[in-house]
């Protein structure tokens, strides 16, 4: 996930949150969310985790995301991206 | 040797290793490597390129590990459906190795999946596993020596 490193994001929470707290986070302080399986694709990249995993959107164009790096666990990202959330909309499903 | 799982030598393994802050991952990375190629097994190692220098450093001429990638290179591939191993070993002693397990169990589901769980507090981290996979929990750090042992019984391998 070299890439997502390089977007401009906002760190919802820090290095080290578990995954199942960035889900619980998502669907607790995000009115839209979303569910996706390991492997979906995001940003161009493929992203992993405990399924399902829980994207949020924020004002229609704000993303809310899991990212796991090996070496410190995962963490919760906001990206804005119009296209995205849109997509986002589109491919992935309500329902646990 | 006359063992069930020794009969059923995969044709291919993926391990997929986490940080190598704890040592005793690279040891048993290449042990379960060495036993796996000996009997015939196409052995792909998967981590960040720390943990894959390290063991490239290990083994300068590839007799163990003669395939390694990254491991955001291996799970497009395992997406994309051009990789599909028999057997897949995760390495796990954080929620990481877990996260990359549960993506493991879902990107392979027909795969047999052995999670390693190990360092300084295994037994919580087991605890967080609800997926279908088989477990080998054992507190090691520096010591490879008792994870060994019960890696070789799950395998059905004289030590």
């Amino acid at each position: 996930m070299g890439c997502i490193e390089n977007l401009k994001y906002d760190m919802i929470l820090p290095l080290g949150a578990s995954f199942k707290e960035c889900r619980e986070y998502v669907e607790k302080n995000f009115l839209e969310f979303w569910y996706v399986d390991p492997g979906y694709k995001l940003f161009d990249e493929y992203i992993i985790g405990l399924p399902p995993i829980a994207l949020g959107i924020e004002d229609g164009k704000k993303i809310i995301f899991p990212y796991t790096k090996p070496c410190h666990g995962t963490y919760l990202l906001a990206v804005e991206d119009a296209d995205e959330a849109a997509r986002v909309r589109k491919t992935a499903r309500k329902k646990k | 040797m006359n063992d069930l799982s020794e009969k059923n030598v995969p044709a291919s393994a993926l391990l997929v290793l986490g940080c190598p802050e704890v040592p005793v991952q690279q040891a048993l990375a290449l042990h379960i490597a060495f036993k796996f190629r000996k009997r015939g097994t196409a052995v792909h190692v998967t981590g960040n390129p720390a943990v894959l220098n390290l063991l490239k450093v290990s083994d300068p001429e590839k007799r163990y590990l003669p395939e390694t990638s990254i491991l955001e290179k291996c799970i497009k591939e395992l997406v994309e459906k051009k990789r599909d191993p028999e057997l897949c070993i995760v390495f796990a002693h954080s929620d990481a190795g877990i996260t990359y397990a549960a993506t493991m169990r879902h990107l392979l589901p027909a795969s047999r999946l052995v999670v390693i769980i190990f360092g300084k507090d295994p037994e919580p981290l087991a605890a967080l596993i609800d997926f279908p996979c088989e477990k080998i929990v054992e507190k090691a750090v520096h010591n490879p020596m008792q994870l060994r042992k019960k890696v070789n019984e799950v395998f059905g391998w004289a030590a």
